[in-house]
């Protein structure tokens, strides 16, 4: 379990201070996928080096299976962050060795024996599907195999905790499906406990178990990602997740309502029936849903007819049907 | 061809002329990397941004090199005999220069491997501490590996002008081709020696260049 306790980071330079973290309280606990999301500069970066410590947090705790890590001498801190693998943005491979020379790294500077890193370092190429490119050198991976030999590298050691410091952002939608979906049968088939890092929802829509939203320095939010997902609360998490209308179609004027789907409703072609029973067209503006857990949460706008009677039909038949709606706002 | 020539030829000193050049400049470079490798190490470890940033230690060996560096290399040499009879009992002769020029050159060499370190990606770096690497383990491990394609590039190039100050060398009675282009080429007018021996010095640094390109070229693991 890694708890953090009233965690700040402070920066002081020359030209002043800047505060990367306030007071953050977050668990994480044991076994699950916990994401933590926010803009650029919003502090996140900061948040995951303060877990094993690449950054030194000014205040504050950093509980890891019950000990607070940051009084650890030097030595203990080197063999702790063996139990914490780190995966980045930028893979980070070194360049000058080849495949198999990165994966056993890890394993080379604690001291295991060469015959027991060689197997562990074959059982893991094969876990992350690479067992071919043993002997080829990182300059002729693709950034999906750069970042699986990365993951391989990262748990050479048998660590409890993943730590991924955007580690999709720098790949294709694919690349990153197939990297998340690894990351997630790491977390089930070795129980690796993962920490998540991005600025990208569809990462914490697909593998994460709960997210923290950070904003400003700070945790705006934190929970389950159904129940955040379905109802964000702070305006960060409302920014990030709900659907950025002014990309909205342009408009005949009409009134604009905007539906909201949480769970079973999704999956009922709502729409269609509505047309059909209220014999009046809608026009989709947008809509965007996500899957989650196997039920469907979105959002979607529609622009009611121009004629009062019709549009009055059609939220009559919402009420009667149970689909949630609010009323948007002109020119939004 | 002059009758100089031939007669040098003859006794052999053009042939060992080049023969001296060569290890005066083997050796000086071997040793100031002996001197200038580890500085450079300091130099880039101990900075501000290193894995083990000492600012005091940082801002004092970089003045010193400074120092040595904006010293012309002549100078230098000339103010470094008594070094040179401190260590070797001798201020003449190759081993003097040897010594003097190990001095002149080591500042420089430093320089060029601080330059070829801060190449390594920090995130690499960043990657080995969160493996758990003490910082020793990161510079024989990491740094040095990584940057070793730059670090053959630079001692290249650090050879070649190594070999340029032992023609320099001359002056303190150290011999080669240098002495040869000066004391037969120069004082007695004899543009063809002096010509000959440019001839010599360029093959040799061409010599340099293609063997430090073919090291480079191979050990380079990168984009191939």
């Amino acid at each position: 379990m890694i708890q953090l306790e009233h965690l700040g980071k402070t920066y002081r330079s020359a030209s002043g201070e800047v505060e990367a973290l306030r007071d953050v309280n977050l668990t994480i606990r044991d076994g699950e996928i916990f994401g933590v999301i926010g803009l650029s500069g919003a502090g996140k970066s900061t948040l995951v080096r303060c877990i094993n410590l690449l950054e030194r947090p000014t205040e504050g705790k950093v509980i890891i299976d019950g000990r607070d890590i940051t009084t650890l001498p030097r030595k203990e801190l080197l063999a702790l962050r063996r139990n914490i693998g780190m995966i980045f943005q930028g893979f980070h491979l070194l360049e000058q060795r080849t495949v198999l020379g990165n994966v056993s790294f890890p394993l080379e500077i604690s001291g295991t024996p060469r015959a027991k890193a060689l197997d562990r370092c074959r059982e893991l190429l094969q876990l992350v599907g690479l067992s071919d490119k043993e002997n080829v050198y990182p300059s002729q991976l693709s950034g999906g195999q750069k970042q699986r030999v990365a993951i391989a590298r990262a748990l050479a050691t048998n660590p409890r905790y993943l730590l991924c410091d955007e580690a999709t952002s720098a790949l294709d939608p694919n690349t990153t499906r197939s990297i998340l979906e690894l990351l997630k049968q790491i977390n089930r088939d070795l129980g690796v406990t993962i920490v998540i890092i991005t600025h990208e929802m569809k990462v914490i829509d697909r593998i994460c178990d709960r997210v923290a939203v950070i904003d400003h320095s700070q945790i705006a939010e934190e929970g389950r990602v159904a129940d955040v997902f379905a109802d964000p609360r702070s305006q960060i998490a409302r920014e990030l997740i709900l659907p950025q209308e002014r990309k909205a179609l342009e408009t005949t004027g009409g009134r604009r309502l905007r539906l909201i789907f949480g769970g079973a409703a999704s999956r009922q072609p709502i729409i269609s029936r509505l047309s059909l029973e209220c014999q009046a067209p809608v026009n989709i503006l947008f809509a965007d849903t996500r899957e989650y857990e196997g039920t469907v949460f979105g959002h979607m706008i529609v622009e009611l007819p121009n004629d009062e009677r019709d549009a009055e039909r059609i939220i009559a038949w919402l009420n009667t049907n149970d689909v949630q709606w609010e009323e948007e706002k002109a020119n939004v | 061809m002059s009758e100089m020539f031939f007669k040098l030829w003859a006794n052999g000193l053009i042939q060992k002329g080049v023969w001296e050049t060569v290890y005066m400049t083997a050796l000086s470079t071997a040793f100031a990397y002996v001197l200038g490798l580890p500085l450079g190490v300091v130099l880039h470890v101990t900075d501000r941004s290193g894995i083990a940033p000492v600012g005091w230690l940082n801002k004092i060996l970089g003045f010193v090199v400074n120092f040595f560096r904006s010293i012309p290399c002549i100078i230098l040499m000339v103010a470094m005999i008594p070094v040179a009879r401190f260590i070797l009992g001798v201020s003449l002769g190759n081993g003097a220069v040897i010594v003097t020029l190990i001095i002149a050159a080591a500042p420089y060499v430093a320089r060029m491997v601080e330059s070829s370190l801060r190449e390594v990606d920090s995130g690499v770096i960043e990657a080995a501490q969160s493996m758990g690497c003490t910082n020793w383990q990161i510079i024989s491990r990491v740094l040095l590996p990584e940057a070793r394609p730059s670090l053959i590039q630079g001692a290249t190039i650090s050879t070649v002008t190594i070999l340029g100050y032992t023609a320099l060398a001359a002056t303190l009675g150290g011999t080669g081709l240098g002495q040869i282009a000066i004391i037969y080429g120069h004082q007695r007018s004899n543009g063809d020696i002096i010509w000959l021996c440019v001839v010599l010095m360029v093959v040799i640094v061409q010599l340099i260049q293609i063997l430090g390109t073919y090291l480079v070229r191979k050990l380079d693991k990168r984009a191939r």
